[in-house]
């Protein structure tokens, strides 16, 4: 597989500020997979999810993505149609009134023709399941459906990737529930490319791959289930791990034998039910 | 409370009035405003009323639904009857009162002509989603461009205004609560001492929504937004018949109302 | 003391309109004073609607709020009143900021309290230690500092009028794991310093269980389970069956039972969870 996003060494700081928010940052995320990225506030974790469509762009190294160089300004509408952004708060991203005005606002800015904006509109909210309520005020929709209209204004645009920087952090469980799985499947199911920021370890479970941020640095990066057995390196770091991995982990201390990678419930209770048959 | 402003609101629906071409509806209104104001005669009023009533009946638009969006004009409305009531020389209601035959007359008429021009402006507004409403103005507004008047501009600021009236309303209800609950009194005292004690609702409003511009400004570009330069429209306007028969129907309309003028009605 | 009684409580939001909605409906519950509640239920369930009954900011469609025996709808000044006894902290409440320094965002409170300039200060530095705001940054901005401080200053601010009871909607929202359990210390050193009432709206059920001594949980504007966290959570299938989730300890103990292991019935903590696995180990190497 290739890697459709590729960061090499990048740094940035932001302007009139001293510190590094990232500091040599290098990863390469293969096209069609499903990456999470977790970190505390201040990680350097929504830095770089804004070096992927080119909002920011290094002060040294390089981010390529889909074979296009970020820092080329004749290319950004390029790069742009390609990587989906969603954002925090759901109020802040939506543009119009109506559901589907909203949805149809960047094929328009693309200049897709009208006929064809229609289609994308509709498929794009059938994807996120809001095809009902096309019609209805965007303000008056729950957390998790605002988010999903986002989702489905992004995804008008046929990217090839989909970035959301802490989509879930203003919902509900609920809301939140809605959001992981529809992005889920967007992944498994439409082969989008997913980049997941976030700070709810849970939400890392599902994903193929897990890079672990601190300080501007990249510190684990793996399958889920070997970043979480992991515990003492995410304890130093602040960041928690899910309730199965430190349950198996503090029985493992008290001279249990659990293998760590059991992450969802069901196979957690079973490897504890196997040990104490 | 903040929550039932409900100017500028936009009630989705599939009426034919719904289903007018943005650009007939802001010409027809232009007409109506014409027509209300060359009505002089209580018949004249009637039947400009009854253009705005039918409409209203069209789009099922409820009475109520617009009376309460007239709440924040209460105050407009009654100052220009009492000004009218009192101001008003002739025929006195009871020897010796101020009050005129003709000042109630004439008070009457001016209530009924800002209440008339208020059910018209909100009639579109009601009818027209924001979009359309904006994307009309820009189309209408296009020849302006040839003198450089930043019509695009223009239009996707008041449509980006529309769409954050909601949003911004119900943070004040939410800092409001937040600063009451922190013993904060919005209702007590004279008018500098409650103009100043609005100074932490506002700081907080203003703060909001500066930050919240900065985000809409990334996500706006993050979702190719470019100008005005090449963007197309997924409704893209087109007048039928339904538009023609409306311009029909207002030029009948506008005609009847100067003919009453011309005999005094 | 501040127990707080409510009795047939109901809220209708814009009655008489075609936008009529019930948000509450009937509650009665007693919390008597120092108790720590927990909070529970859907966003729309009513539990915000609930809250700010507690200080009049809104005002029952049907029922009676007392507060220390006083109901607090009596009058115009008791409402006014019972805002320094049952203090509420918003969801965001760093959004509220809007002093020119954190010192006199956090006296904004105490000031409308009417206290003196003396107590004001005792006040602030006070609620600064409870919530670990360091006196150096009396003198900034609130605006300048990161997003965890300003959430700290807000709830700071709250806490300088000294509550008798202290009531937080959604006090970790937003903010990652350090920043949750910090947010979380600050409120339970506060508890033990003033022995207050607390009262914590979430969504985190596990947080609910570790803190709370008494869970009410509230489905479609009704209060639909009222007990100990023991007794709530023993019952995680009523939970589940109301769309809410159990705390993830409970939730393992649930797959371990359909397992075939016998664990005891009220399991919420990971401690339990823990002690639980390893008395069965003893049990079986036994």
């Amino acid at each position: 597989m290739s890697s459709i996003i590729s960061f090499e060494n990048v740094h940035f700081t932001y302007p009139d500020d001293e510190m590094e928010s990232l500091c040599g940052v290098d990863l390469q995320i293969e096209e069609g997979s499903f990456v999470t990225v977790l970190g505390h506030n201040g990680s350097g974790k929504s830095t770089l999810a804004k070096h992927m469509n080119a909002i920011l762009t290094p002060t040294e190294g390089k981010v390529i993505v889909n074979g296009v160089d970020t820092s080329d300004d004749d290319r950004l509408l390029d790069i742009r149609r390609n990587v989906g952004m969603v954002f925090q708060n759901p109020d802040n991203q939506i543009v119009a009134n109506v559901v589907e005005d909203d949805v149809a606002f960047a094929p328009e800015n693309l200049g897709v023709p009208m006929n064809e904006i229609r289609q994308r509109v509709d498929e794009a909210l059938k994807l996120v399941d809001m095809y009902e309520y096309r019609l209805h005020a965007p303000h008056l929709l729950s957390g998790g459906q605002k988010q999903r209209v986002a989702i489905a204004g992004v995804i008008a645009m046929k990217p090839k990737i989909i970035v959301l920087d802490e989509p879930t952090a203003m919902l509900d469980p609920r809301g939140r529930g809605e959001v992981i799985s529809t992005i889920t499947k967007l992944c498994r199911e439409n082969g989008m490319t997913v980049v997941l920021i976030t700070h709810h370890m849970d939400e890392c479970i599902g994903a193929d791959r897990l890079v672990v941020m601190s300080n501007g640095k990249i510190i684990a990066d793996g399958k889920p289930a070997e970043v979480f057995s992991q515990v003492e390196l995410m304890h130093s770091e602040g960041l928690d791990v899910p309730e199965t991995t430190r349950l198996m982990y503090e029985l493992n201390c008290e001279g249990m034998k659990l293998p760590l990678e059991a992450l969802d419930v069901a196979s957690c209770a079973d490897a504890i039910a196997e040990a104490l048959k | 409370m903040l929550k039932d402003i409900t100017l500028g609101q936009y009630f989705p629906s599939n009426t034919a009035i719904h289903r007018l071409d943005p650009r007939t509806k802001i010409i027809l209104v232009v007409v109506y405003i014409v027509a209300l104001f060359q009505a002089k005669g209580w018949i004249g009023y009637g039947v400009v009323a009854l253009g705005a009533i039918s409409c209203m009946v069209i789009s099922r638009i409820k009475p109520k639904t617009l009376f309460r969006g007239m709440k924040p004009l209460i105050f407009v409305i009654v100052l220009t009857g009492v000004l009218n009531i009192f101001y008003t020389t002739g025929t006195p209601v009871l020897p010796g009162w101020i009050i005129t035959w003709e000042g109630i007359d004439r008070a009457a008429r001016m209530i009924l002509r800002i209440m008339l021009l208020v059910t018209g402006t909100f009639l579109l507004t009601y009818t027209t989603s924001p979009m359309a409403l904006t994307d009309g103005l820009e189309i209408l507004m296009n020849p302006l461009k040839k003198i450089k008047v930043p019509v695009h501009e223009m239009t996707i600021m008041m449509s980006m205004a529309l769409r954050f009236i909601p949003t911004l309303i119900e943070e004040t209800d939410k800092i409001m609560s937040a600063q009451k609950a922190r013993g904060a009194d919005f209702e007590t005292g004279n008018l500098i001492q409650r103009a100043k004690a609005l100074l932490p609702v506002l700081v907080p409003l203003f703060v909001s929504a500066f930050r919240r511009a900065e985000e809409l400004a990334v996500a706006m570009e993050s979702r190719c937004y470019h100008g005005g330069e090449g963007r197309t429209r997924m409704k893209q306007l087109v007048m039928g018949k339904n538009d023609y028969m409306a311009f029909g129907f207002s030029a009948v309309y506008l005609a009847a109302v100067i003919i009453l003028k011309k005999f005094g009605l | 003391m501040s127990e707080i009684r409510v009795e047939h409580l109901s809220h209708i939001y814009s009655q008489d309109t075609p936008f009529e909605k019930t948000a509450i409906e009937d509650i009665n519950v007693t919390i008597p004073h120092g108790q720590f509640v927990g909070l529970i239920g859907h966003t729309g369930s009513g539990k915000s609607t609930f809250i700010q009954h507690l200080n009049a900011l809104l005002t029952p469609t049907d029922g009676k709020i007392y507060v220390g025996g006083k109901d607090i709808n009596a009058d115009k000044k008791s409402r006014r009143d019972v805002k320094w006894e049952v203090s509420l902290v918003f969801q965001y409440p760093e959004y509220q900021l809007f002093e020119e320094t954190v010192y006199a965002d956090i006296a904004f409170g105490p000031k409308n309290m009417g206290l003196s300039e003396k107590e004001v200060d005792e006040r602030v530095r006070e609620a600064a230690s409870f919530t670990g705001v360091d006196e150096e940054l009396f003198q900034k901005s609130p605006l300048e500092l990161s997003g965890g401080q300003k959430r700290r200053i807000a709830i700071a601010g709250v806490m300088a009028m000294r509550p008798g009871v202290l009531v937080l909607d959604e006090p970790t929202a937003g903010l990652d794991p350090a920043g949750c359990s910090q947010i979380l210390d600050n409120i339970k050193k506060y508890r033990e310093l003033t022995g207050a009432t607390v009262i914590i709206v979430s969504h985190n059920m596990d947080d609910a269980a570790r803190l709370a001594e008494r869970i009410l949980v509230f489905d479609h504007s009704r209060l639909v389970m009222d007990g100990t966290p023991e007794e709530v959570f023993s019952k995680p299938e009523e939970l589940i069956e109301i769309g809410l989730s159990v705390p993830r300890p409970t939730a393992i103990a649930m797959e371990l039972r359909k397992r075939g292991l016998q664990l005891p019935d009220s399991i919420y903590t990971h401690e339990q969870l823990k002690e639980a696995v390893l008395k069965l180990r003893e049990a079986k190497n036994a």
